[in-house]
Parts: structure tokens; C-alpha cells; sequence
């Protein structure tokens, strides 16, 4: 622990209460610090690829999460250590930046920190590494934009986009119906995209699960479904061209938010209040006919004689619907939120071709689909699957293959899969290597490395010689010049070209990866000192 | 140097082969306990409850055991969370579809010792399913057409779920009394329209289907026992004092005399009230809520019957069956629907008397009395009948039939060996492996039965080789029967959600390679 004396010897305190805290300096700290964030990416590590293998996590209540996506089992583990947190991080961002990739992410960061380790020992100053690192990552970035190819599509042209989509989830446990799924999340990318501004809004997409059936069940509604059924069991069931009014209001008299008080004091008060309440109800529900209303959507509840009094006037009602919800059908019908009933009318109204409720099961499971929206633009994907733990992953899945298809909307470029872009970056940085003078040569050869990493992965979670595969890749490229040699994950056959084996993924996806991958471990090489409280 | 630990203090890992064991060993151990359930001649469990009275539930329904089960372990989570599912889903083959995917982790678990790879021991299941599902469809039969043959199927089907379960004895009293339910809800998957009601007293044969609807109520002192010709009002409303509904609003006096006369006026208002509903021209009123005295007398005095209290899922039925609508206001009365019934009356079951509505218009619910000895053999006996009748509104949508008694597995075991047959690479292992699997099911149910399992299956499969045959393990005699002759019968869809969730199931637990658990969460300490 570090003591500073003064003049006279005496020694002071710099840290407070520093009895009671570890400390950790220099390499030391560099070297604790690496093997925290090489133990992250090793979990990760055997997710990685079509053949990569699950995680099975048990939440603080019990609940089991069965995934392969790395940010959500980051984000489960329960991490303590400060280092691993980083990662956890750094995986989140990726998720939230690019929504695909957050495994391969990770395992990059473990790659590197490796060899900075080594470099380390060598007694290369974790600065110049950080340099080094910094160089090869502009390198490879650039690379990437040279290999990547740019590639049409359209809206009646969309195999390239199922395409990249089919790459995504065939590393998930969904991949049985990869295709289907696929074109499921490119359907409702391309029905809620804006091709001018090449902006696809994902809020508009609502992905929703139910036990039950199979994960072939699954389907895309133009529309939305609620979980919610009919407030009075006898309503209609099926509504055609529906005039929907969105309230926010309660059929409830009205709850003043200041503080007041009506006494009762004489018979006559008693009765016109009565009376006042009951034209309150009538009232209400009068307006919501009028302005032509055929169903009536509310975020809060119905008190019975307001329910009632729906059901009589032939206008079916649900309650208790989410904020969200309500939004979303907002959207889709083009209707408007009314948060008074005096504010009602026939312009804020929203329109659907068919509102229909449909039962589940042996259960009493009712959903409610609102479908030919006046405004398509909202869309549900209503997934199927044999238990909760698959609907949940179906879920991640479909998310992370919305997210591709996105990307590829905001920007069409694409480099070659099955590490086939990792081993040509690989190339081109080791070839640059030998450009610059000074140490960072040595932590640019490092980072080369380090690329090869992701493909030695993919090919020993495939179950294939990692370091032989590798090498035949690599020096197939070199030989033939061309950058879409990759890891034959598949098995298809010897034919290892990722470009006939359609193996795609985002540029911006993998750029995104380098390049946050090399800021944490830059973050990482960067820290000399670690001051945490002792256990005890 | 050492590691530093990544996880939180109670928090565990387990990496790779430890994992992959810690999955099997919990997913094969809740194999084994339900396991002895499955068949005809399957037993039942005793579950004692934690909670207060330590209740006791003996059954044999594996949803319903494995439901009240504490596991600790992920993979048996999995396990029971399918069978939850194919509860929900179909109702019935909760232990098969357990005890399948049990046998396929079995089986896998095998394999992965022979240093096997997970993912082609996953992807061989996956070819062997499709198969199994292909083949079986080849098989199914289909008497949509001939009504006089469904319902004969039907029949067949409503009597093999039974057979499993404690009603077996009166299965063919049962299965009259579950399909006569269901062929009335034409079509509809709403079981709640069927109301089961459990009376203890007397024995299980004197349960009795009744085509009206039954009302565990009392009627009120002084009013009409029976009626002919009902017209009644079934209304969810207030019948004590009715509150002011708008905020804030309370009396305040000043005297004791402004009191009486609120009182008086809220009597005149609940007079006002029960006048309107009167006015309908109803005799029988049914209201969810209370009915307080002043309110009953008023009915007692014009001749109609006030029953209160009435369930929500009691009203909703009355509504269905009755075909009036459920009313809370009562200022229009030309418009509202009123429900008719033909006969209302007070009946006996055992000590306690029901209300009984009889000739209703809408002939889609029906009430199914249930009679036994104890409660426990009620709660089974429902538990029962409720999984026949899932069964069986399943079947009515989804008309496929298969045979029953091991034929299905030992059908779709001999495609899939077939197809191992002739495929090329180590997958060939794996879709052996699932054949091996679904033969298990006919093994155990004639293990349980306590017959030569070994030596019946290996007759079982003799015979299969030949086409188009309909063996299967005949438990009553013991011996390997014709299973068409002997009219068992099962339903397709429950099948196939058996066999495919059961993969589905087993694939999840195979991908896992590591389980990570999170420290428990801490409960604070009420003491």
C-alpha cells in the first residue's frame, strides 16, 4: 500500500480507511484485470455461430432463461467483478447500436485482451499496445468497406434480405424454421420502413408470444393483437370496419384531483345526485355513439352500469388496455387518444377493416386482432412455440433478425459471414503490419491475431480442427484473392465460399464490432490501479 | 495468478460436461417420478401441500403432480413447464409428453458419452421427428364426414383418457357422459359453458350429465320453489345500499331526524329499483352480488324468485344458456333480453339443495353432477373428466384419429428406424437413438401394468413389421390385441403435441452447455 511520509517522517493517509481496501497496481492490475474480461468472452465463446451451444441461466426468483445471445446472458449473470461489468457493457451497446452480434463482440474483446497479455509479458508499455490496437482497428474498418459489396434490393426484390436474416438465426435455436421466420421479420421491417429516409421505426413492430401450437404457428398480423378480450362476455365477437374510439378516460364519474367534499344533507340532494350520476353514465356512452363509434378501446375501467349500458347500445368495449397498446393501435388506425369525452369526435375516430377475438387452448385465453388498419404501418408478430423458455428465445431471435434487416435498410453494404471478413481483415492487417516502424508493429500483428480468433472459434464450435481449418482458409484466400473463404459451419460441403453458401452480414454490424471491441480494451489496457473495498 | 471471481458471491456455474450431466440427471429424475402414472394401470401420487391444513391431493394427472412439485433444478423446469403447456394446449398427455422427452435425454445422454456432438444428436432428433409426424399422419383416420362414426370415436377416445384415471371403472358411464357434454357445445372449445359440480355422497356411477343448468343456491325464505315458464333477469348490480358513486359525496346532518329521512329516501330508492326490475315482467331475478333483506323481501312479496350471490362464472353461464344478457341498468326494459327456462325447481343431491333450470333455449351448456366418496376422490374424479373433455373439444375441431395402446409409437418407431437406416453419417445414431425412445413409452406402460415388458414389445414389434397392422399392448388381458377391435383410441392432435414439444424439449436441454444460476434472492427476515 502506498505511504507518503512528510517532512519529519510521519506518514499520511492518502486513501480513507485504507487498511480495509485491496489494492492493485501496475501490471498486476493490468494482468487481474485481463483474465477477468478473458473469463467473459470463454462463457461466450462456444455460443458463437450456427453450431454454437446455449447457456442455461437461473434468475435470483428461480425463473430459467435458455439463450444464445450474448447480451442476454451478460445481462443475466449476475456479474460482480468491475472488469466483467465493462463487457457486459460493451455487449449491451452493441445490442442497442446494432441489435446482432453481441457474441461475436464480446469474443473479439477476449481475443485481444489475449495478446495484449502477451505483449504485456514482452514488457511492450500497455499505451503503445493500446496505439497499436487503435491503428489496426482503422486498418480493418477500412478493409471492411473495401471487401464489402453493395446489394440491391427492392420491395419486390427481397431474397437478399431474407438472406442476411436466415444468417442471423441460424445460430439460434429457432434455426429449425429459419426461413419462414426470416421472412416473417423482412415482411414486417419492409411494412414498417421508410425506403426515402431509409428509416425503419422498430417500435412499430410488436413481437408477441403465447404458448402453445408450434413454432411453424407463427405468423405476422397486419395489425395489432391485445391480450385483452370484451369487457361484457355477451359483445360482439367479430366487428367489421370497425370506427374505434382510443380513450384514456374511465367510465367512471368523474375524480376531481382536488380535494373536495359533497354533503348530503337533505333528501332532495340525495336525489338529484342520483340522478346527475346516472345521466353521467348515460351521457357518456351516448357521446362515444354518436360520434359513430362501433368499439370503444380504454385504458381504464368500466364500472358496471357503464358496462351495461355499452352492451345495450350495441357497442362493444375493452378495457383495461396498456399505454403502449393504445398507442400502437393509435398508430395503426389512424385514430386519435381522447383523453375527455367532450373531446370526442367523428375525425378522431380509428378505422380497422376487422376487429376479431380469438381463443387459445383449453384455457380462457382470448386475444383481441385488430387487423386492416386504415394506416398498415403497424404490424404484430404473434410467435408460437412449446414453452415459455422458447417463446422468450423466439423472441431475441426475431428481434436480432429485425434489427439486421433494419440495418441493411439504413445502409445496403454487406461483407461475407463464417468469418470469412475476420480472416481478410486479418490478412490485410498483418500485411500492414510490416509498415510501420516502432512497437506498435508488434500490437498490430496482435490485433491480426486476434481477428483469426473468431473464425478458429466458429470452426471449433462446428466441431471441425480449429488451426487446420484456419490455416486452409487463409492461405485459400491469399491464394485466390478472394475475401469470401470461410468456415464451412454447415457442412455443406468442400466448397467453402460463404458468397454460394449465402452467408451474409451487415457491414455496419461487423464495423461496429471492431470497433467496440478495440475501444473497451483500449479502456482496459489504460487502467493501472484498482481501489476496491476489501471483502472484509 | 488466480482468477478473480466474475459471478456475485452465491452465485453458481457449471461448465460443459457437469452442466450437460446436472441437466440430465434433473430431467431424468422427474422422468421417474411420474413415469409410474402413465398407462391404464398406472399409479397415483399422494401430494401434501406446505400451506396451512396440509392438504392432500391424490391424482394421477402428471400436470397436476408436477405442477405442486419445488424444483431447484433448470432442466426439470423445462420438463415441467412443457407439460403446463400441453395441459393448456390439448389437456391431456401431460405424462407422456414428460416421459418422452425424458427417454430422448435419456437416450441423448447416451450418446454424448459415446463422444457424440450435441448439435448432431439434436439435428438426427429433428429428422426423426419429422418423420415420426409424417408417418403417423399416414395412419390417422379421418371420420369427419360419417357423424355416426365420429361420434363413435369420440367415444373410443373419451374411454381410453379415462381409463387411466381413477373414473376406469365407470369408464363407459364416463366417457357417454363427456362426449354428450361436448357434442353440445357444437364446435366451441369453451369449457367453461360445461359446469362440473362435486357433491360428496353416493358413488361415482350415480353422477349424472344434466341438460339444463344447475345453481349450487338456495332460494330465498318465502319465495316460489318452482316455476314454470321463467323469465329471467341475470344482472351484476348492487342490491345493498346503493353507494353514490361520485367522489367525495357523504352525508352530513344535522339532526336526528334528517336522518331517518335519508334513510327513508334510500329505501325509496332501492323500492324505485327493485319496482324497475320488477317491471320487466320477470319471476326469477339472478344477481351477482349481495341481495340484502329488505331487497328479498320486496321480490318474496311479488312473487319472484331472488337468488343472490350467484358466481361470476355462474352468472356468465346462466347468461349462455339462458340466452338473456347480464344487466346492471334497468330503465329500459323493453330492450333488454330476458333469459326463458322452462322449469325452475329446488332439487336434492345428497343433503344439499340446488336450484335446478330446466328446458333452457340455448342448448350449449350443461351441468355435469359429480358424485363420490371423499373429496379427494371428487377432486380426481373431476381432474379426470376435465382432461376427457379437452380431449374430446380438441377432437371435435381437429378430427384426426389414431389407435391407441403403444401402436402410434410403435408406428412411428418403425419409420424412424427405417430412416436411420438410410441415412449416411453420425446421425444415423441419433435418429436410432429416438426410436429407441418412443418404444420406451409402450415399454413402461406395460411395466406398470406389471407384465413382461421386454417380451411384449419384442412381440409388439414382430408384429408391426408387417403393413398396415393395428397391434398394440392389450393391458386388460395382457397381451399383445388388435387395437381397432379393442376400440382404443386416441386423438391425433394430443399426439403430435406430444411429439413434438417432447423434442423441442429435449433439443433446448441438449444446446445447453453451461447453466449459470444467479444468488437466490434474499428474503428478509419476518421474524
Amino acid at each position: 500500500m502506498a505511504l507518503a511520509f512528510d517532512e519529519y517522517g510521519r506518514p499520511f493517509i492518502i486513501l480513507k480507511e485504507q487498511e480495509q481496501k485491496t489494492r492493485l497496481r501496475g501490471i498486476e492490475a493490468q494482468k487481474a484485470n485481463i483474465s477477468a474480461g478473458k473469463a467473459v468472452a470463454r462463457i461466450l465463446q462456444t455460443s458463437l455461430g450456427p453450431k454454437g451451444m446455449d447457456k442455461m441461466l437461473q434468475s435470483p426468483d428461480g425463473d430459467v432463461t435458455i439463450t444464445n445471445d450474448g447480451a442476454t446472458i451478460l445481462e443475466q449473470m449476475d456479474v460482480d467483478n468491475q472488469i466483467a461489468k465493462l463487457m457486459v457493457e460493451l455487449s449491451r451497446s452493441q445490442d442497442y447500436e446494432i441489435g446482432d452480434g453481441t457474441t461475436g463482440v464480446v469474443v473479439m474483446a477476449g481475443a485481444l485482451l489475449e495478446q495484449a497479455e502477451r505483449l504485456l509479458e514482452r514488457g511492450i508499455h500497455p499505451i503503445r499496445i493500446a496505439e497499436g490496437y487503435e491503428m489496426a482497428s482503422r486498418i480493418a474498418v477500412e478493409h471492411l468497406e473495401h471487401i464489402a459489396q453493395k446489394f440491391d434490393f427492392g420491395p419486390t426484390n427481397v431474397e437478399p434480405l431474407v438472406q442476411t436474416c436466415m444468417t442471423t438465426l441460424s445460430s439460434k435455436i429457432v434455426n429449425r424454421c429459419k426461413r419462414p421466420l426470416a421472412e416473417i421479420s423482412v415482411k414486417a421491417v419492409l411494412s414498417v420502413a421508410d425506403l426515402e429516409r431509409k428509416d425503419v421505426n422498430l417500435d412499430l413492430i410488436k413481437v408477441e408470444g403465447k404458448v402453445g401450437g408450434k413454432l411453424e404457428d407463427t405468423e405476422l398480423i397486419y395489425g395489432i393483437t391485445v391480450d385483452k378480450d370484451m369487457s361484457h362476455p355477451q359483445m360482439p365477437k367479430q366487428i367489421q370496419d370497425a370506427k374505434i374510439a382510443i380513450l384514456t378516460c374511465p367510465f367512471e364519474p368523474p375524480k376531481p384531483k382536488t380535494k373536495h367534499k359533497v354533503d348530503i344533507d337533505t333528501v332532495e340532494k340525495f336525489q338529484t345526485l342520483r340522478q346527475q350520476e346516472q345521466k353521467y353514465f348515460d351521457d357518456m356512452v351516448q357521446k362515444c355513439k354518436d360520434v359513430g363509434a362501433t368499439l370503444v378501446i380504454c385504458q381504464w375501467g368500466f364500472d358496471d352500469e357503464a358496462n351495461h349500458l355499452l352492451m345495450h347500445r350495441n357497442l362493444p368495449a375493452v378495457r383495461w388496455v396498456g399505454g403502449v397498446e393504445l398507442e400502437l393501435i393509435a398508430i395503426a388506425t389512424g385514430g386519435r387518444i381522447v383523453p375527455r369525452f367532450q373531446e370526442l369526435t367523428p375525425e378522431k375516430l380509428g378505422r380497422a377493416g376487422l376487429v376479431r377475438e380469438k381463443s387459445f387452448g383449453t384455457t380462457k385465453d382470448k386475444m383481441l386482432y385488430i387487423e386492416h388498419c386504415a394506416n398498415s404501418r403497424a404490424v404484430t408478430i404473434f410467435i408460437r412455440g412449446g414453452n415459455k423458455m422458447m417463446i422468450e428465445e423466439t423472441k431475441r431471435s426475431i428481434h436480432d433478425a429485425l434489427c439486421v434487416a433494419r440495418n441493411l435498410i439504413r445502409n445496403n453494404s454487406i461483407v461475407y459471414g463464417g468469418g470469412s471478413a475476420e480472416i481478410s481483415c486479418s490478412i490485410a492487417v498483418e500485411a500492414a503490419a510490416d509498415k510501420y516502424p516502432g512497437v506498435e508493429q508488434y500490437a498490430i500483428r496482435a490485433f491480426a491475431d486476434a481477428l483469426d480468433s473468431v473464425p478458429m472459434a466458429l470452426a471449433e464450435n462446428s466441431g471441425l480442427q480449429p488451426i487446420e481449418t484456419l490455416s486452409a482458409v487463409k492461405s485459400q484466400q491469399i491464394e485466390e484473392n478472394n475475401p469470401h473463404f470461410g468456415i464451412d459451419c454447415n457442412d455443406v460441403g468442400t466448397n467453402d465460399d460463404m458468397r454460394e453458401q449465402n452467408v451474409f452480414e451487415t457491414l455496419i454490424g461487423k464495423q461496429q464490432q471492431i470497433l467496440l471491441a478495440t475501444q473497451v480494451v483500449k479502456m482496459i489496457l489504460k487502467i493501472d490501479d484498482v481501489i476496491s473495498p476489501s471483502d472484509y | 495468478m488466480a482468477i478473480e471471481r466474475i459471478l456475485k458471491d452465491d452465485a453458481s456455474e457449471e461448465k460443459g460436461e457437469r452442466a450437460r450431466m446436472a441437466s440430465f440427471v434433473g430431467a431424468i429424475a422427474i422422468t421417474d417420478l411420474v413415469k409410474t402414472t402413465l398407462g391404464p394401470k398406472g399409479m397415483d401420487k399422494i401430494l401434501q401441500s406446505t400451506g396451512r391444513g396440509q392438504a392432500v391431493t391424490v391424482t394421477n394427472d402428471g400436470a397436476t403432480i408436477l405442477k405442486s412439485l419445488h424444483i431447484d433444478n433448470p432442466a426439470a423446469k423445462v420438463l415441467i413447464d412443457i407439460s403446463k403447456v400441453q395441459d393448456d394446449e390439448v389437456g391431456d398427455g401431460t405424462t407422456s409428453v414428460v416421459v418422452l422427452a425424458g427417454e430422448l435425454l435419456r437416450e441423448a445422454e447416451k450418446l454424448v458419452a459415446a463422444k457424440i456432438h450435441p448439435m448432431t444428436i439434436i439435428s438426427g432428433y429433428r429428422m426423426a421427428a419429422e418423420c415420426a409426424r409424417n408417418a403417423l399422419l399416414q395412419r390417422v383416420v379421418d371420420n369427419k364426414e360419417n357423424a355416426e362414426k365420429f361420434k363413435l370415436d369420440l367415444m373410443k377416445i373419451a374411454m381410453t383418457t379415462l381409463s387411466s384415471k381413477i373414473l376406469s371403472q365407470d369408464k363407459v358411464h364416463f366417457a357417454q357422459l363427456a362426449v354428450d357434454a361436448v357434442m353440445r357445445l357444437k364446435g366451441s372449445t369453451n369449457l367453461e359453458a360445461i359446469q362440473i359440480i362435486k357433491k360428496p355422497g353416493g358413488s361415482l356411477k350415480d353422477s349424472f350429465l344434466d341438460e339444463g343448468f344447475i345453481l349450487d343456491k338456495k332460494i330465498g325464505l318465502g319465495q316460489p320453489k318452482r316455476i314454470e315458464n321463467a323469465k329471467i333477469l341475470v344482472a351484476n348490480t348492487a342490491m345493498d345500499t346503493d353507494k353514490v358513486k361520485i367522489y367525495g359525496a357523504r352525508v352530513r346532518v344535522d339532526s336526528m331526524s334528517k336522518v331517518a329521512e335519508i334513510e327513508g329516501a334510500e329505501k325509496e330508492k332501492m323500492r324505485e329499483k327493485v319496482q324497475k326490475i320488477i317491471a320487466h315482467g320477470i319471476n326469477c331475478f339472478v344477481n351477482r352480488q349481495l341481495i340484502y333483506n329488505f331487497p328479498e323481501e320486496l321480490f318474496a312479496d311479488a312473487g319472484i324468485l331472488a337468488i343472490e350471490h350467484a358466481d361470476f362464472d355462474g352468472i356468465e353461464r346462466l347468461a349462455l344458456v339462458t340466452g338473456g344478457e347480464i344487466a346492471s341498468t334497468f330503465d329500459n326494459p323493453e330492450s333488454v333480453k330476458l333469459g326463458h327456462c322452462k322449469l325452475i325447481e329446488e332439487i336434492m343431491i345428497g343433503e344439499d339443495k340446488l336450484i335446478h333450470f330446466s328446458g333452457v333455449e340455448m342448448g350449449q351448456a350443461c351441468t355435469i353432477v359429480l358424485r363420490g366418496a371423499s373429496h379427494h376422490v371428487l377432486d380426481e374424479a373431476e381432474r379426470s373428466l376435465h382432461d376427457a373433455l379437452c380431449v374430446l373439444s380438441q377432437t371435435v375441431n381437429d378430427t384426426r384419429v389414431v389407435l391407441g395402446g403403444g401402436w402410434p409409437e410403435m408406428v412411428m418407431a418403425k419409420a424412424v428406424d427405417e430412416l436411420a437406416r438410410q441415412t449416411p453419417g453420425k446421425k444415423s445414431h441419433a435418429i436410432e437413438a429416438f426410436s429407441r425412445a418412443l418404444v420406451a413409452i409402450p415399454t413402461i406402460i406395460a411395466d406398470n401394468a406389471g407384465l413382461d415388458s421386454a417380451d411384449l414389445v419384442a412381440q409388439l414389434r414382430a408384429e408391426h413389421h408387417k403393413e398396415g397392422c393395428n397391434a398394440g399392448i392389450d393391458v386388460i388381458s395382457g397381451s399383445v390385441g388388435d387395437m381397432a377391435e379393442l376400440g382404443i383410441s386416441e386423438s391425433f392432435k394430443v399426439k403430435q403435441a406430444v411429439l413434438l414439444s417432447a423434442t423441442e424439449a429435449a433439443e433446448m436441454i441438449l444446446r445447453v452447455d453451461e447453466i449459470i444460476t444467479c444468488a437466490p434472492r434474499k428474503r428478509e427476515d419476518r421474524m
